[in-house]
């Protein structure tokens, strides 16, 4: 089967869609989801999802705090965010349509899998009536389908049991949604084929599944038009599909590679920073030693082991796991040895939603460590930024002697987006000297940037102890004096300040002065830039800046904020950046915050700016 | 300078004072610190260890000093993770010779977690635990090893934390060399410390050591000449757990249980005397050894354990190597390109 039977119906064209499939935590959906994006992918369209999963592996079948769901955007030009509201909603059982129905667009398309609605099922989601027939859901075209059922049907000489043949509708719903959207399956069967190699019977049965759903859609003519999206003219080059958590951990082997410096990661599992580690324990053929600590504190500790001994090294984690690692922060700051703490943010406080995405972190980042601990802090902005903001990350370490906290969040994390593949060729360089020379060798005498020097035990001639303790600002040795603690105090601020005159000048985007100004940071970038686009095609002055560095702030902000008459800032918390750009310029910036889990919204921020300007 | 000579002559030129940093040493007068000191800057020429590839690791309390009193490389970290650092530092250079030095407040109670893991790790790091049953450094509270009963400041009334054995934990946790000496006998120390050194994987050694200030006195019995025979068993590999003055004590084996016995009462033969195995394959034997405790048993003193284990590192460098082995050395352009990929003209 393939694109050429696509047809008698009419085509119509798109500029851009959201499909959001939602089921059981058993039921698929992330697969689905995942494969869905992969097939747009190869037709070369930008695309952005957003994951949304409990916290339970396996929650209790249809309940509503177990549904899982995956949104994908993609389109014909550049997609910054895996979209607001659904166009279409595939939803596998009561739950998951009660869940997800109030954020789809009204006269938005529900595929909805009705033997799934059953009395039990309908009690559970706290259904009173059946909504597929109690006309509650008339403002939607609402395609209710047998899929447990037709896909059973299909798969009744299998060979397979029940529960495995239940787990093939996921695969069905796929068969559906390309046939709607006019993508060909040829190669997801090829895909299907390899990913279940060792299964032949179950890959047998998915693909029967895929085809059926397929040709259920075409036979029934159950969808008046199958849609087609406009070509799409990204930039040439090679492309893959990418997750943040996936790009940071290239990032570090990239840093490793261009540096010729061994990587080291000491890490504990936890969601949603978990597979950084998991990628790069599968490395070990380049130099990446991966350490699965026995906890958090072992996890920054074990990192402070291997940079002391000259790797590059980095500990990953999240938020509650960032707090335990507090202490150890202020321990490698004080060292003054390089590393990379990698905080994948989740919803707070404590162990607050793990798998729900927030920036809450950030003022634990900047300033959550005893006494006067200066670290520089950057985030990511997307997935695929991940990969540059882990190379930056290293570069500000090694450069400085520090410790460097890299945010990103949970939402870009296991979020997935097209990601143009550099060139090894073009990456910065990044030079890593260790002092081997004893003459005149001082632990804590600094170079023009405040840094030290990087000395690896077991060089000749240098052996010196250094640790916790406050010291000498040019030996090291352990120093009380009143007078030597305020240098070194002010000489970590001097230092961390000074990382700024690296940066280049902030990228303003819009008028260069105006009625207002936008100021974002990490995950809400493609949402911000949406709706500032949308501002500005509507003739608003607005500009926007996004920032990479968040301590220090550029040096060139506090000129560009006085530029503009208002200044906003969404985040998804309670105005923690808000906090810092009052703090550091007096000026009074107007807040929007949502702290939902969820990813800001371009129509809140575009309302926003509207009410503004 | 030592830069301008070959590796083998600056090894052999080596003494106990190149090891010595020249800082002024803090302990208070008398503390057991210092014989323990002394006998490792007495060892560490010995070993054939170029002076730069030693590295002393700790964390915080009286024993975590120790870095700062040995010109090698030192760190002194934050309290109870000095073996979590020590565990990167090693793995990643195995090539150092890699020395923890604590207390029993920082690798019991608040590095309790690193400790019992760097033991089933079999990381190889040199673990010297300066257990004087006390806080020291913050005046006088309980610890983990402390007695039952002991009166403190925080235990105004009497402890009722059941004490740590050292040992028996370390082994619990699958130690592969386990020992125990005290900061008097300065021969048994050398001894094993020098065992512990040659050790591959973790090497746990529990030094009993006099807080003068806020424990005086607590392992008197154990070190006193008139007495320590009574009290302490000295173990020595293939030959019987004997002890007392008049050489006649032993330990018999009943069942899952030890006891002591006396040689010649009760038609107790030297044949009946546990003979002492440090290579056992189980560590039962070796496990009930480290719970005994007085009055009712002597103290045993020397290595319980000793058994050949690949080390965490070592079995580190054969997963490299299979990898390596099976999918070449990582190229980055390849891996930035893994997976499925697109292109767009």
């Amino acid at each position: 089967m393939s694109n050429e039977s696509v047809t008698a119906r009419p085509v119509e064209e798109l500029d851009s869609v959201v499909i959001r499939f939602v089921g059981d935590s058993g039921d698929g959906m992330q697969l689905t989801g995942t494969e869905f994006s992969k097939a747009v992918a190869k037709a070369g369209h930008g695309f952005v999802t957003h994951p949304d999963y409990p916290s339970e592996i396996r929650a209790p079948t249809g309940t509503l705090y177990g549904v899982s769901g995956y949104q994908i955007q993609y389109s014909s030009s550049q997609v910054f965010t895996s979209g607001d509201a659904p166009d279409v909603l595939v939803a596998m059982n009561p739950a998951a349509l009660k869940t997800n129905l109030p954020d789809v667009k009204r006269g938005g398309i529900l595929i909805v899998n009705n033997s799934a609605f059953t009395a039990g099922n309908l009690e559970k989601a706290k259904y009173a009536s059946n909504p597929l027939t109690d006309g509650s859901l008339q403002g939607y075209r609402l395609y209710s389908i047998d899929i447990s059922t037709l896909t059973a049907n299909a798969l009744a000489d299998s060979g397979l049991g029940k529960k495995e043949v239940g787990m093939c509708k996921n695969y069905f719903s796929l068969g559906l949604m390309m046939c709607l959207y006019s993508r060909p399956v040829d190669k997801e069967i090829t895909d299907i084929e390899k990913k279940f190699a060792k299964k032949p019977k179950v890959a047998a049965a998915n693909i029967t599944a895929l085809r059926t759903g397929y040709a259920y859609a075409e036979a029934t003519e159950m969808f008046a038009v199958s849609y087609q999206m406009r070509e799409s003219t990204p930039k040439p080059g090679k492309y893959r599909s990418i997750t943040g958590n996936t790009a940071s951990a290239l990032g570090f082997v990239a840093a490793s590679e261009i540096s010729g410096v061994p990587l080291f990661i000491g890490s504990y599992p936890i969601t949603p920073a978990t597979e950084i580690l998991q990628e790069l324990a599968n490395l070990k053929h380049y130099n990446v030693t991966s350490f699965q600590a026995e906890d958090e504190i072992a996890g920054i500790c074990s990192t402070i082991g291997a940079s002391y001994g000259g790797s590059l090294a980095l500990t990953t984690t999240s938020g509650p796991g960032l707090a335990l690692k507090t202490e150890a922060m202020g321990l490698a700051a004080i060292l003054e040895i390089p590393m990379v703490i990698v905080d994948v943010q989740r919803a707070g406080p404590c162990t607050g939603i793990p798998t729900k995405t927030e920036q809450s972190d950030l003022l634990q980042a900047v300033y959550g460590r005893n006494g006067e601990c200066p670290i520089p802090v950057i985030a990511a902005n997307s997935p695929s930024d991940c990969f540059d903001a882990a190379l930056e990350a290293f570069r500000i370490a090694v450069k400085y002697m520090t410790p460097v906290i890299l945010l990103t969040e949970g939402g870009i994390g296991n979020a997935s987006e097209p990601w143009l593949i550099p060139d090894v060729a073009s990456l910065p360089k990044m030079e890593v000297k260790y002092r081997t020379d004893p003459k005149g060798f001082h632990a804590y005498a600094r170079d023009e940037n405040l840094a030290r020097a990087w000395v690896r035990p077991g060089t000749p001639g240098m052996e010196h102890r250094i640790g916790g303790l406050e010291k000498d600002a040019l030996t090291g040795n352990i120093s009380s004096e009143p007078l030597n603690h305020q240098i070194m105090c002010e000489t970590r601020a001097a230092k961390v300040a000074g990382i700024a005159r690296d940066f280049p000048p902030s990228k303003v985007e819009g008028p260069a002065k105006g009625d207002l100004l936008v100021i974002g940071w990490g995950s809400t970038y493609g949402s911000i830039a949406q709706a500032w686009q949308k501002a500005s095609a509507a003739g608003k002055s607005v500009a926007f800046v996004h920032l990479r560095h968040l301590n220090p702030l550029p040096a060139d902000l506090g000129d560009i904020i006085g530029r503009y008459k208002k200044v906003l800032v969404p985040e998804t918390n309670l105005g923690q950046l808000s906090r810092l750009l009052r703090e550091r310029y007096l000026s009074d910036v107007v807040q929007l915050n949502k702290i939902q889990g969820k990813p800001l919204m371009v129509t809140e921020i575009y309302d926003r700016i509207l009410e503004l300007c | 300078m030592m830069t301008d000579m070959t590796e083998a002559t600056q090894i052999q030129a080596l003494t106990k004072k190149d090891f010595e940093s020249g800082l002024d040493v803090r302990w208070c007068p008398g503390c057991g610190d210092y014989a323990v000191l002394s006998q490792i800057t007495k060892l560490m020429p010995k070993l054939g260890i170029p002076r730069e590839n030693f590295a002393f690791v700790s964390g915080i309390g009286c024993s975590s000093r120790f870095p700062y009193y040995v010109q090698t490389y030192g760190l002194h970290t934050i309290h109870g993770r000095a073996l979590a650092i020590a565990t990167g530092l090693k793995v990643t250079r195995p090539d150092l010779s890699v020395w923890v030095v604590t207390g029993d407040g920082d690798a019991l109670a608040i590095g309790g977690n690193h400790f019992i893991h760097a033991l089933r790790r079999n990381i190889g790091v040199k673990v010297i635990l300066l257990n004087n049953r006390i806080y020291g450094l913050t005046k006088g509270q309980y610890s983990p090893t402390s007695e039952l009963g002991k009166k403190t400041k925080t235990s105004p009334l009497g402890n009722i934390d059941q004490p740590f054995s050292p040992v028996a934990l370390a082994l619990g946790a699958g130690a592969t060399f386990a020992a125990r000496c005290i900061d008097g006998d300065q021969a048994m120390m050398a001894a094993i410390l020098e065992r512990a050194a040659k050790h591959e994987g973790t090497a746990f050694v529990e030094v009993l050591q006099n807080c003068v200030v806020f424990n005086d006195g607590a392992f008197d019995a154990l070190s006193d000449k008139t007495t320590r025979d009574d009290t302490r068993l000295v173990m020595e590999h293939g030959k019987p757990l004997i002890f007392g003055k008049e050489r006649n004590k032993g330990i018999r084996l009943r069942g899952m249980d030890m006891e002591v016995v006396t040689i010649g009462e009760n038609g107790v033969t030297a044949a009946d005397i546990l003979v002492h195995d440090e290579n056992a394959a189980h560590s039962g034997l070796a496990f009930s050894l480290g719970q005994f405790e007085s009055p009712d048993f002597p103290v045993p003193f020397g290595v319980f354990r000793d058994i050949n284990k690949p080390s965490y590192e070592e079995l580190h460098k054969q997963l490299v190597e299979s990898a390596r082995a099976a999918k070449g050395r990582g190229d980055l352009q390849r891996l930035l390109n893994a997976g499925e990929t697109w292109t767009i003209k």
